[in-house]
């Protein structure tokens, strides 16, 4: 009989979700149809040369290379930001075509440019977007605000999920102004049933109306969208080509600094109330390794997509990484890892100052993609214990030469590909590349990162 | 107790009581004001010199502000400082990212340049009207996204077209800026971070730079 998910150990989770990655499933349940057997073999290559490098248990044939983009394969496919968002067909052929012509290892999806009719309906502050804010062929791109202020940690780690519903929804979602009138459910208990009752008179105020309608006709939207996703999804995998990442969450500080505080908040609150902020980090941990573990369950992929901001080299001291940033990222990390995910962690900026901190997690268990680091150094640093990916520079992309980029990438395999444990990937993803700059990259991995 | 002290250690609160403690001695608020740039000054120096880090900076000055707004309504007259030379500065047009343009803004004024920034996602012809306006010799164009390459070149082209170029150093610099990115945009230098922003500005206007080859 087959054990039940809370009996397995880690490691036996990890390999049920590997071989759901190997063997993935149509939405009926069914082994999915792959397009031709020589896709279907490519696709099983792909994944084992991912699990290889990744697991540090063996050799992979090649070193995997994932040319990761952000709007590229919009501006490659000769259509304005604005349409891909608007126009969902046309951005999913601009992804199709993307990973056809590139043909890289694993893919990140369709899901970049996102349902532009969501945003305008939630009226979504936290954004600007083409034709709100930036023109047209531009990428969104976040405002940073005190979205949560300096005097409400109590509030947000008291109840995190009803503030979030009813004070940061708030402020993020113009048309949502009504959900602050909500009553908290954790009030509706078996204590008199009058109690009871009174909480739901919120939902009788026209302004709640209001929001609740806006919630319905926007929820619709995206499930529009994700319908088209989960069918692209089905048709990239059937010609050969993995998904990436099953589910993604953020560092415990990012998610305060970034979603909610902004950067001038959360770094004065590091000196005004530090005891605060490790609180809420602290109430944050078990939230976001749920956010991460259970879609990429859900998926049947087990990399989960962490993208690290306020942790980088000079965004603050040794110290205060080691106060407040990385004990609960550690934390969030381990929990992935015991759900038997791989936390796919991209190091935006640098982590040079950070590489003997970060070096303290289980053996071959979590991808470190580096942006600016040096990569002989992490090399040095991780190589025994974590997979690193890495680093062609985005503006080598953009305004470099296919030499210079085959340049690039040799230097990086002689460098990092040693023994295995190496992903070539670009530093950050990348919206402006010359085409023949990504074609060179990919293939010059093809060729030259092959184990003999 | 220390005011350029208190400031340069980060202390707050007690930053905040000398000030009050001796505006109500009556003493010169010009003064207070000199000795609390004298503070940031040493926060700047500490940040270049790698002992601070971006979190001390924007807390200083965070500090400066709360010192200013107590003692600036008390101040009737103005003295003229004098300046090491002006600079133009903003984040280019579709980029609204502005960390990093903050950071050099700040170092640039504690090192005693007169900063006129024009904040984020500016316009080529902006940047144009400012360096006419104000007749700074030098330019600074912050971006982070990829985009912001032609928007740096476009806007270096704008300066070019009104017949600046010559009169006007152009300096670029943010997330993926490489000397690649200068080439390609015509920029005159590219600065790595705030630091290397300051040394490029002070050789310009023939300053001696403080950092590392004094």
């Amino acid at each position: 009989m087959e054990k039940k998910w809370e009996e397995m150990t880690p490691e036996e989770r990890q390999e049920v979700l590997i071989q759901r990655w190997l063997s993935p499933k149509d939405p009926q349940g069914e082994n999915l149809k792959f397009k031709t057997p020589e896709a279907e073999a490519e696709y099983k290559a792909r994944v084992q040369r991912l699990v290889d490098a990744i697991q540090l248990k063996k050799v992979p044939d090649r070193v995997p290379v994932l040319p990761l983009p952000n709007m590229f394969p919009v501006y490659y496919y000769g259509i304005t930001v604005q349409e891909a968002m608007y126009d969902y067909e046309k951005c999913f052929a601009a992804f199709k075509k993307f990973v056809l012509d590139f043909q890289p290892d694993a893919t990140m999806g369709c899901m970049g440019p996102g349902p532009g009719r969501f945003y305008d309906l939630v009226d979504y502050k936290v954004y600007r977007w083409p034709g709100h804010g930036v023109g047209p062929n531009q990428c969104y791109q976040a405002v940073e605000d005190e979205y949560m202020k300096a005097d409400e940690y109590d509030a947000l780690v008291t109840d995190p999920t009803y503030y979030f519903l009813t004070v940061y929804f708030p402020r993020a979602f113009g048309s949502l102004k009504g959900l602050s009138l909500l009553s908290p459910p954790t009030y509706v208990l078996e204590f008199y049933p009058t109690f009871s009752a009174v909480h739901f008179i919120p939902f009788a105020l026209p302004p709640v109306q209001e929001a609740l309608k806006v919630m319905a006709e926007a929820g619709a939207e995206v499930l529009k969208w994700i319908q088209g996703v989960v069918g692209w999804n089905l048709e990239i995998m059937a010609s050969g080509f993995p998904l990436l990442a099953g589910g993604g969450c953020k560092a415990p500080f990012d998610t305060i600094g970034d979603t909610l505080r902004g950067t001038k908040g959360i770094i004065i609150d590091m000196y005004r109330q530090p005891e605060k902020v490790l609180k809420a980090v602290e109430a944050l941990v078990p939230i976001m390794i749920k956010m991460g573990s259970e879609a990429a369950k859900q998926n049947g992929v087990p990399l989960v997509f962490m993208p690290l901001h306020k942790g980088a080299d000079g965004f603050m001291s040794d110290q205060q990484f080691k106060t407040f940033y990385w004990p609960t990222l550690k934390k969030v990390i381990l929990g992935l890892i015991e759900e038997g995910c791989i936390p796919f962690l991209v190091a935006e900026g640098g982590f040079n100052s950070r590489l003997e901190v970060i070096k303290d997690l289980p053996k071959g268990k979590v991808v470190w993609m580096f942006d600016q680091t040096d990569m002989a150094q992490a090399k040095k640093t991780l190589g025994d214990s974590a997979c690193i990916a890495g680093n062609v520079p985005t503006d080598l992309l953009a305004v470099g030469t296919p030499e210079q980029v085959k340049e690039y990438v040799k230097k990086l395999i002689d460098t990092c590909a040693d023994g295995g444990g190496f992903i070539l990937t670009n530093g950050a993803f990348f919206d402006e590349a010359k085409p023949e700059n990504v074609k060179a990259m990919v293939e010059f991995v093809k060729e030259y990162g092959v184990y003999r | 107790m220390d005011l350029v002290e208190a400031i340069a250690d980060l202390r707050e609160e007690e930053a905040l009581k000398i000030v009050k403690d001796r505006l109500s001695a009556g003493e010169d608020p010009l003064k207070i004001l000199e000795e609390a740039r004298k503070g940031l000054e040493i926060v700047g120096n500490r940040f270049a010199s790698g002992e601070y880090f971006i979190p001390d900076l924007i807390y200083s000055g965070e500090i400066m502000k709360q010192i200013t707004e107590i003692v600036k309504p008390l101040i009737s007259q103005t003295t003229q400082v004098k300046k090491l030379g002006k600079v133009v500065i903003g984040t280019v047009a579709g980029d609204i990212h502005d960390i990093g343009k903050n950071i050099v803004v700040f170092m640039l004024e504690v090192n005693g340049f007169e900063v006129y920034d024009l904040g984020v996602d500016v316009l080529p012809e902006r940047f144009v009207e400012k360096i006419k306006e104000t007749g700074a010799p030098i330019l600074g164009l912050s971006g982070f996204l990829t985009l912001a390459f032609d928007s740096m070149k476009r806007t270096i082209e704008a300066l070019k077209e009104a017949g600046l170029r010559d009169k006007v150093k152009v300096m670029i610099g943010g997330g993926q800026v490489t000397d690649e990115v200068r080439k390609y945009t015509g920029a005159d230098a590219y600065g790595k971070d705030a630091m290397a922003a300051v040394s490029l500005a002070k050789a310009w206007v023939g300053a001696s730079s403080n950092f590392g080859r004094r």
